[in-house]
């Protein structure tokens, strides 16, 4: 009996291996796999285990963050979230991550290596470090004046500061509140879906993944192409342009909408938005010349990041010269986003030089110390610096004198352009008013402290009052204000 | 080591004042140091979910402290003897568990059980010292086997007249109280196979000279009654949906056969016998059926949308312990649901503690059966042989059928993990199990035959 009692007890060694062998395949072998297994939801779990970091606007969090007592823990807050919803996005449990909350999300959410000082450590212990913070380039006064501005209007504002890229406001209206996103559960189901069926599409972010036909602020980018190509040598001689001017190769008549645009120059083009000069001195630039000026302001370039991707501005690189006629103006297939165009405007008074807008000044860890700087970056000179001081007298010129006289504000310089642009089939629809503008000090600062876009689709106005001055120059210039007074 | 002194004590013939070892300091080092474990497992579950030490812990520790004292005590006086491994080994495994359902509890506020769990396992330890203290010579089990088949019989079919839980028939519920009698069965069933193989081998073994397909005709007068209790006991068991227990007790049946007779023929029938069996349960029985495909595809239930299963859960939780583990009470094998504390506990140890831990576990229970067979190859009567392979295999099957069950090695089939689940029948029938290996391997120790007389 003795042999059987061993034999048993081999059997029972070889059940033994058979369990120790299949935990080490489960527990090391297919440990990754399992882990990575979208219905585990452990990483979920873990990532909402702590309160997220917060995004900062002026040193102050406009974030935070509820114990909801549920699986998926802390549930994301939002102080005044319909004016920080483009620059923060949403923190859902259900949705994911939209904007600076995406695109910082490793900070916020605490996984990022750089916010421990012995990474290893976490790795030991399975702990994971207190979410970082995100400090944005928005400065508070300027996203009010913006979103006061807009006033809950279909519309966006850009503005940037020239010298650094850094971006100072980001409206888009009307706005959402992300916190109704937050969380879990049917009543997120409901905001979600109520919110994306609204045909205002409040969850649009029109400042950075919307693009309108610029219009005659387009302009701007055709006299520089203009005088950096040497078209145009003086921006004061008179262009022998006739008014309405025929389209090249059609019978088709291009009108102005003001009168004194005959002959005019280019300066005066510029001043009074005359449509007829600033098509024909397009088409003299020519096709590849217009299409290489875009793109140095930054027009069909892929993949901007601010660090949320940015849609693309589109200047169409194969055309006919009717066709460039209308894109040297802003119409045909020419499309911008509201920080393109504020783009246009930084790269005029930041003396020719573009540089990449950008939205998150630095990253820091839960006590204050830098994970990430922001880092300013160049991409491109957009002009010479003659043309850019050229330009820059011609924008001042249009706030001065011109179609843009509603931008003014006494004892600063500005400059800016309007557009009103036509869309729809057959232009049927109710047009866009832009404005683009920069502001300095008198005799202060050598360099502008502020860019802005201003676009306006303002649906429910009457046709005849759309234009850029009438709705969109108001509210560049409390936003200039706000700039200028924050200093 | 304790083997080694064994083997050289063995061969020589004691003589009548020599002073056979003992090792019962051993012991009392073992349970120190298993209490140690297990109360540091209660503070480390405190800190971890709470944040501070528990106001409990003094008294937790000392308690554990006190309850060991007094198994030990009483295998001091009662069981001199007996295997020094085996009472502290049963005491860390039971001291893991009730950390184990101390930490699970933390995500069911509103269901506790430690302290349930904790009263079982006094009662058990308790009836441990009974049997140590009352069951002086396990020979006389023997005379018992057949009250213990019918006690084994009645206890097992009593569960059909109560409402069925969680598909099983295998719960008795009144006051409040809910146990399973099946679990005490197994013991009893035990005894009986040991008593009537021990009396019945020399006529078991010699039909095996024929080819064995004619075995049933030689010795129905020998084999039917065992035959018929054992199909009767899975018969039932299978009617109650208890299919863990019926793969337990068929493997039983199987081992101590084969230990009593050695054919292997039996083996060979059992293992046939098995298959059909599992085949045709498998195919027809749909809840077997789908605890098959489960184990075939364990994430079928993902790819249909539906979300992971059970078994998927203690898949993730297994491997997000990794090789180390997440730590007590940083795990989410909360996860898991339903059984998380009774039938899926190891898949919390394997979270929190990790392959390391598992595999601590694990070679805790391979010790205590291979404890559990060394008594039984010591022994020197066929029915204490029978019954310590019998103990040990009960124990063995056990760990397997459930811990394959719940990593995917094997089907899942509902069973208790000895010592760590949550349950207090089973608690208290594996603490019998161990005053048993005790009094058995006491008995196997013992020089004979004058101290044993006195």
């Amino acid at each position: 009996m003795i042999r059987y009692i061993r034999w048993c007890a081999y059997f029972c060694v070889l059940l033994l291996v058979a369990l120790l062998v299949n935990i080490a395949r489960v527990q090391v072998w297919e440990s990754a796999a399992y882990g990575a297994n979208p219905a585990n939801k452990r990483h979920v779990i873990e990532r909402y285990a702590e309160p997220r970091g917060d995004v900062l606007v002026d040193g102050r969090p406009v974030t935070g963050s509820r114990d909801s007592g549920q699986l998926l823990r802390y549930e994301r807050t939002y102080l005044n979230g319909p004016l920080y919803a483009p620059v923060t996005g949403y923190s859902s449990q259900t949705y994911g991550t939209s904007f600076v909350e995406r695109a910082e999300d490793e900070v916020l959410s605490g996984t990022d290596p750089g916010l421990s000082a012995f990474p290893l450590w976490y790795d030991l212990t399975r702990g994971r470090p207190g979410g970082g913070n995100a400090a944005t380039t928005i400065r508070a006064a300027m996203q009010e004046a913006a979103y006061a501005g807009l006033a809950g209007k279909r519309g966006a504002v850009a503005a940037v500061e020239p010298a650094t890229g850094k971006i100072l406001a980001l409206v888009s209206s009307p706005s959402y509140d992300p916190a109704v996103l937050s969380g879990t559960g049917g009543r997120v189901k409901g905001a979600w879906e109520r919110l994306n069926a609204d045909p205002a599409k409040p969850m649009l972010n029109r400042a950075l993944r919307e693009t309108y036909p610029p219009g005659s602020t387009f302009k701007i980018v055709t006299a520089a192409a203009a005088l950096d190509s040497g078209v145009v040598t003086d921006a004061d001689a008179p262009t022998e342009t006739p008014d309405p001017y025929p389209l090249p190769g059609t019978s088709t008549l291009l009108p102005n909408a003001g009168t004194g645009c005959q002959d005019a120059s280019m300066a005066d083009a510029v001043q009074w938005s005359c449509n007829t000069v600033m098509a024909k001195i397009g088409v003299r630039v020519g096709l590849r010349g217009m299409v290489e000026a875009a793109r140095r302001f930054g027009f069909n370039e892929e993949g901007l990041r601010v660090p949320s991707w940015v849609s693309r501005s589109n200047f169409d690189t194969d055309m006919s010269q009717d066709q460039l006629a209308l894109s040297s103006i802003g119409q045909f297939n020419t499309k911008a986003t509201p920080l393109q165009m504020a783009m246009v405007a930084a790269a005029v008074a930041n003396g020719g030089e573009l540089k990449a807008p950008y939205l998150v000044e630095r990253t820091t860890q839960d006590d204050g110390s830098q994970v990430r700087r922001g880092d300013q970056r160049t991409l491109g000179r957009a002009m010479t610096p003659a043309t850019a001081l050229r330009m820059q007298e011609l924008m001042v010129k249009v706030v001065e004198h011109g179609t843009g006289r509603n931008a003014a504000i006494p004892g600063v310089v500005v400059g800016g352009k309007t557009g009103t642009a036509q869309h729809g089939v057959g232009n049927a629809g109710t047009p866009y008013a832009w404005f683009i503008s920069w502001a300095k000090t008198e005799g202060g600062a050598a360099l502008p402290g502020v860019a802005v876009a201003v676009v306006v689709e303002d649906a429910s106005a009457v046709r005849g009052d759309i234009s850029g001055n009438g709705a969109a120059a108001p509210i560049a210039r409390s936003v200039m204000q706000a700039a200028l007074s924050t200093r | 080591m304790t083997a080694l002194t064994a083997k050289v004590a063995e061969p020589a013939p004691p003589p009548p004042d020599a002073r056979a070892p003992r090792r019962r300091g051993v012991e009392l080092t073992l349970l120190a140091g298993a209490v140690l474990i297990a109360a540091l497992g209660h503070l480390h579950v405190g800190l971890a979910t709470t944040g501070h030490v528990p106001r409990s812990a003094a008294r937790y520790a000392g308690g554990l402290a006190v309850a060991a004292l007094i198994a030990h005590l009483a295998v001091r006086r009662w069981a001199p003897y007996a295997d020094p491994l085996v009472l502290p080994i049963a005491f860390l495994l039971n001291g893991l568990g009730l950390v184990l359902i101390q930490r699970l509890d933390v995500t069911t506020p509103a269901h506790r059980t430690a302290d349930d769990q904790l009263l079982w396992s006094a009662l058990g330890l308790t009836l441990f010292v009974l049997v140590v203290a009352r069951l002086r010579d396990h020979r006389v089990l023997q005379r018992y086997a057949y009250l213990s088949v019918t006690t084994a019989l009645a206890l097992m079919l009593v569960p059909v007249f109560f409402p069925a839980v969680n598909g099983a028939h295998i719960w008795i519920r009144f006051a409040g109280l809910s146990f399973q009698p099946g679990e005490f069965a197994k013991i009893l069933l035990a005894v009986f196979f040991a008593a009537y193989l021990a009396a019945n081998r020399t006529a078991l073994a010699l039909t095996g000279r024929t080819l064995f397909w004619k075995l049933r005709l030689l010795p129905g007068r020998v084999l039917g009654p065992i035959l018929a209790i054992w199909l009767l006991s899975v018969g039932v068991l299978v009617l109650e949906r208890d299919l863990g227990t019926s793969l337990l007790f068929f493997g039983l049946f199987v081992i101590m056969l084969f230990t009593a007779t050695g054919r292997i023929g039996w083996i060979a029938i059992g293992l046939v016998l098995a298959g059909v069996g599992a085949y045709a349960v498998g195919t027809f029985e749909p809840h077997v059926n789908s605890r098959v495909d489960d184990w075939l595809n364990p994430f079928a239930s993902i790819e249909r949308g539906e979300g992971p299963g059970q078994l998927a859960q203690s898949l993730f939780a297994f491997g997000a312990g990794g090789l180390l583990g997440a730590g007590l009470g940083h795990g989410q094998s909360f996860l898991i649901g339903f059984a998380a504390k009774s039938d899926f506990i190891l898949a919390t140890a394997g979270e929190e503690l990790g392959l390391a831990g598992l595999t601590a576990i694990l070679l805790l229970y391979g010790l205590l059966v291979a404890r559990g067979f060394r008594a039984g190859l010591a022994l020197r009567d066929p029915f204490g042989r029978l019954l310590a392979t019998g103990l040990a295999s009960i124990v063995a099957l056990q760990v397997f059928v459930i811990a394959g069950g719940v990593t995917g090695l094997i089907p899942l089939t509902g069973m208790a993990m000895p010592f760590l689940a949550q349950g207090g029948s089973s608690v208290v029938t594996n603490w019998i199990i161990v005053a048993l290996l005790v009094r058995l391997s006491d008995s196997a120790r013992r020089p004979e035959p004058q101290e044993a007389a006195a």
